[in-house]
C-alpha cells in the first residue's frame, strides 16, 4: 500500500494528514506552532505516520501548503492553501462550490468548480480583522482558552457592538467593555459577530453560491458556526477534518502525483527569502 | 556594402531599450540639476492634463514631480522621502506620491537622481483632484505660480464624448480659451512671444513619438511577448512622457520599434517559455515592480499589456489622439479635451477598454493591482473586476500595495496569492484560448 501526504504549516498551528490509495484519512496530527517551522512540520509529519501506524518510508509523495510550505522541506512540492482548502473542502463535500476558511490569520473565500478547481478567491489584506486572530485577542483579554470561547458566545442575550476593525485596538475595547460591567458572554458576541460580518463581505466579493464549506481551525467555534449560517441564511458543511482541510488538499494533490500521473503546478515557484 | 535593412538591423541591435532608456532619464535629471543655474524657465507638470507643448515651445524645462516620486521608489529610497512628510505631520493615508514629494521639499529638492530646480510655474489639472492640492502645497511653501486647466469631465454613464461632436467642439472652445491664458502668463514668465510655429513642430514630434508608440503596443499581441508591459514597458512610458515632443523622444520611440521588430521577427520573447500571457490593471508598485514582475515570470507568466500604458502616456487612446499641425493651438485643444474625457471616465468604460485588450493581447487573467494610498484610482476595480471573471469568464486576481510606499508591501501575502492565481490557471489547462490566433499573427 501506497500512502501520500500533505502538512499545512500555518501561522499558529501546523497540521499533517496521511491518505490511503483509496484517498481515505489513515494519518492525522495537529500541532501548535512551538518551534521553528522546520521542525514543527516534521513533527507534525512524524505524529500523523505515527496515527496511521505507517513509517515513513511507506509514504510515496508529501506536499507542504500553508504560509510555512516551504519550510516543509521533505516535501517534493508546494501549493498554496487557496488551493488546498479548495480541493479539501470539495473532497469533503462534492456539492461544495464556496469555501471560506478562517485560520490564525486569513480568512479567505473561494468559490470552487464541482471538480474542486478555484474559480475565484479573496482573502483579508495586511490585517487581521475578521481572522482568528480576532479571537485569540478576545481569549487573551477574557483569560479563557479558544475553545470556550464560543459556547459562552452563545449565552449571550444583549451583544455589544465591537467597532474597531483593527485586532489589536479590539483587545483594549473589550477589555473597555468588560470594565464597563458588560458581562462576558455579550462582549464575545459581538467580537464574533464581528468576524462574521467581515467574512461573510470577503464571501460576497467572490459571489456565495450553496453549498458553502467552512474550513479552517475557527470552524470548530459553534458560535462562529450559527453566526455564518444566520449572516448567510443558509446551512453550511462543517466537517469532523475541517481543520485539516488544507493538509487533506495538500496530500490530495500529493496523491495526483503519484497516482494521477499530473504534473505539478508549482514545479516553477521559488520560496521567499 | 550593407543594404538599409542590414543597417537597420545594426543600430536595432544596438539599441538597448533599457540601457538606452537609462540613460535618457539620466540626462534629463542632468539638465535639470543645472536648470536654476542656467536661468532657464522651469514648470512643474502632472503626466496627464499638462499641456507641455506650449511649456516645450517657450522652452521651459520639464519637472515631473509624480515621476520623480516614482523614481524615489525605483532606486529603493521612498521611505525616507515619505517618512520625512510623515515626520512633519502628514497623514499615511495621503497619496505616497506627494509625501515623497514633500519629503523633497524638507531635504531641500536634493533628490538620488540631482538636485530638483525651483520651477518658475506649475500647471495641474482637475484629472486628478490631488493634483490641485499638490500645488497649493508648492504655491504656498515655493511660492509657486500654478495655473490650473480645468478640463471637462464625463457628464453621464452610458455616453462619452466622440471627436468632433458638438459637446466635443464646445469642450475644445473651453480648453483653447484656457490656453490663450496659459500662453499669456508663459509670455510673462519668460519674457518671450508664443511661437506657433514652434508649437507645430512640437506637436509633429508628439505624432511621430504616437505612431512608434501605438506601434510598439501593437507588436505585444504576438506570442511570444517581446516585453514585459509592466517592466520594459514602465521605461516606455518614462520616455514618452519626460520626451514628449523632443527629439530624443521620437528617436527613441523609433529605436524601439525597430528593435522590438526585430526581437518578433527572430521569434524572442520577454520570457524564455511563455506559458501565460497577463494583463495589468491599475496603477504600478514602483518600489517593488521588478519583485512582483519576477514572481510573475517565474511562473512563466508575462504582462502581454497593461491599462497603465494608455493612461499614463499623456493621453487615454493615443491611437486617436494625434494632432492637426495646421491648426496647432485650436487641435491641442481638441486633443487635451478628447483625452479628459478618456481619462476622467475611464470607470465607466473600464469594462469595455479591458475586454478589447483581452482580446487584443490573447491574455489567460488579467491583475488588478489597488493603491493604499490613493483609494480614487483603485475605486472600480471591484465591478470591473467581476464583469471580466464573471461575464468573460476570464481568471482575475486582486493584488494590493501602493505606488511607492514599501511598507504597504507584504511579499509572503502577494506571492501567495499569486502563487494560488496559477495554480487555478494551471488547473484550468493553461494557456491562452486563443493562443493559436495569437502565434499565427507573428
Amino acid at each position: 500500500m501506497k500512502y501520500t501526504a500533505g502538512v499545512d504549516v500555518g501561522s499558529t498551528q501546523t497540521k499533517a494528514i496521511i491518505i490511503d490509495e483509496e484517498r481515505r484519512i489513515v494519518g492525522r496530527a495537529l500541532l501548535d506552532m512551538e518551534t521553528s517551522m522546520v521542525t514543527v512540520a516534521q513533527d507534525a509529519f512524524r505524529a500523523a505516520l505515527d496515527n496511521a501506524g505507517i513509517h515513513e518510508a511507506d509514504v510515496a509523495y508529501v506536499a507542504g501548503t500553508g504560509y510555512g510550505r516551504y519550510k516543509v522541506t521533505f516535501g517534493r512540492e508546494q501549493v498554496t492553501e487557496i488551493s488546498c482548502h479548495a480541493r479539501g473542502a470539495v473532497t469533503l463535500f462534492p456539492g461544495t462550490r464556496t469555501v471560506i476558511d478562517i485560520g490564525g490569520q486569513d480568512t479567505k473565500a473561494i468559490r470552487v468548480g464541482a471538480d474542486g478547481q478555484v474559480q475565484d478567491f479573496t482573502m483579508n489584506d495586511k490585517c487581521a480583522a475578521g481572522t482568528g486572530r480576532f479571537l485569540g485577542a478576545a481569549s487573551f483579554a477574557l483569560e479563557m482558552p479558544l475553545s470556550e470561547l464560543g459556547p459562552l458566545a452563545l449565552k449571550s442575550r444583549n451583544p455589544v457592538r465591537i467597532t474597531t476593525t483593527c485586532t489589536v485596538f479590539a483587545e483594549s475595547e473589550i477589555i473597555s467593555h468588560l470594565a464597563k460591567g458588560i458581562l462576558p458572554e455579550d462582549v464575545l458576541m459581538g467580537v464574533h459577530q464581528a468576524i462574521t460580518s467581515r467574512c461573510v463581505s470577503l464571501a460576497r466579493r467572490v459571489g456565495i453560491e450553496a453549498e458553502v464549506t467552512f474550513t479552517g481551525g475557527v470552524s470548530r467555534n459553534v458560535a462562529m458556526v450559527k453566526l455564518l449560517e444566520q449572516e448567510l441564511g443558509m446551512r453550511i458543511n462543517v466537517s469532523q477534518d475541517a481543520h485539516f482541510c488544507g493538509a487533506l488538499g495538500a496530500a490530495l494533490f500529493a496523491h495526483d502525483r503519484v497516482f494521477g500521473n499530473q504534473e505539478p503546478a508549482a514545479e516553477a515557484a521559488e520560496e521567499v527569502a | 556594402m550593407n543594404t538599409p535593412v542590414a543597417d537597420a538591423a545594426v543600430a536595432a541591435a544596438e539599441f538597448d531599450p533599457r540601457l538606452d532608456g537609462q540613460r535618457l532619464m539620466k540626462d534629463w535629471y542632468a539638465q535639470l540639476d543645472t536648470a536654476n543655474e542656467r536661468n532657464a524657465p522651469v514648470a512643474n507638470v502632472f503626466v496627464m492634463g499638462n499641456a507641455i507643448e506650449i511649456l516645450r515651445a517657450f522652452d521651459f524645462e520639464l519637472v515631473f514631480p509624480e515621476i520623480n516620486s516614482l523614481q524615489t521608489g525605483v532606486r529603493k529610497a521612498s521611505e525616507e522621502y515619505i517618512q520625512l512628510s510623515e515626520d512633519y505631520g502628514m497623514s499615511p493615508d495621503v497619496c505616497s506620491y506627494v509625501k515623497a514629494d514633500v519629503g523633497l521639499i524638507l531635504k531641500e529638492n536634493r533628490h538620488p537622481a540631482g538636485r530638483i530646480p525651483k520651477a518658475s510655474l506649475a500647471v495641474a489639472s482637475n484629472m486628478c483632484g490631488t493634483f490641485i492640492k499638490w500645488a497649493e502645497i508648492w504655491e504656498r511653501w515655493l511660492k509657486t505660480p500654478t495655473f490650473v486647466l480645468d478640463l471637462p469631465g464625463q457628464r453621464c454613464a452610458g455616453w462619452q464624448v466622440r471627436p468632433g461632436d458638438a459637446q466635443h467642439a464646445a469642450d475644445a472652445r473651453w480648453v483653447e480659451a484656457q490656453f490663450q491664458d496659459l500662453i499669456a502668463k508663459c509670455e510673462k514668465i519668460t519674457g518671450r512671444k508664443f511661437d506657433m510655429d514652434k508649437l507645430a513642430e512640437v506637436e509633429e514630434r508628439v505624432n511621430q513619438m504616437v505612431h512608434h508608440w501605438n506601434n510598439v503596443m501593437a507588436l505585444n499581441r504576438v506570442c511570444p511577448a517581446p516585453y514585459n508591459a509592466m517592466l520594459d514597458g514602465l521605461t516606455f512610458i518614462g520616455i514618452m512622457n519626460v520626451y514628449r515632443g523632443a527629439p530624443e523622444g521620437v528617436e527613441f520611440m523609433r529605436k524601439l520599434e525597430e528593435h522590438l521588430k526585430a526581437k518578433v521577427a527572430r521569434g524572442e520573447g520577454r520570457v524564455a517559455e511563455e506559458r501565460f500571457r497577463l494583463l495589468f490593471s491599475g496603477t504600478p508598485c514602483y518600489v517593488s515592480m521588478r519583485r512582483l514582475v519576477e514572481l510573475f515570470e517565474t511562473w512563466g507568466g508575462v504582462f502581454a499589456y497593461s491599462d497603465y500604458l494608455t493612461f499614463a502616456a499623456g493621453g487615454m487612446d493615443a491611437a486617436e489622439l494625434t494632432y492637426d499641425t495646421s491648426r496647432p493651438l485650436e487641435s491641442l485643444a481638441e486633443v487635451t479635451a478628447l483625452a479628459a474625457q478618456r481619462g476622467l471616465s475611464n470607470q465607466f468604460f473600464a469594462h469595455e477598454r479591458l475586454a478589447r485588450q483581452i482580446r487584443d493581447y490573447a491574455v489567460d487573467g488579467v491583475v488588478f493591482h489597488g493603491i493604499k494610498s490613493c483609494r480614487f484610482v483603485s475605486s472600480g476595480m471591484a465591478d470591473t473586476r467581476e464583469f471580466i471573471s464573471r461575464r468573460l469568464d476570464v481568471p482575475t486576481l486582486y493584488i494590493e500595495s501602493d505606488l511607492i510606499d514599501p511598507r504597504y508591501w507584504s511579499d509572503a501575502q502577494i506571492k501567495n496569492r499569486v502563487d494560488a492565481f496559477f495554480e487555478a490557471l494551471h488547473q484550468r489547462g493553461g494557456g491562452p484560448v486563443n493562443r493559436k490566433a495569437a502565434e499565427t499573427e507573428r
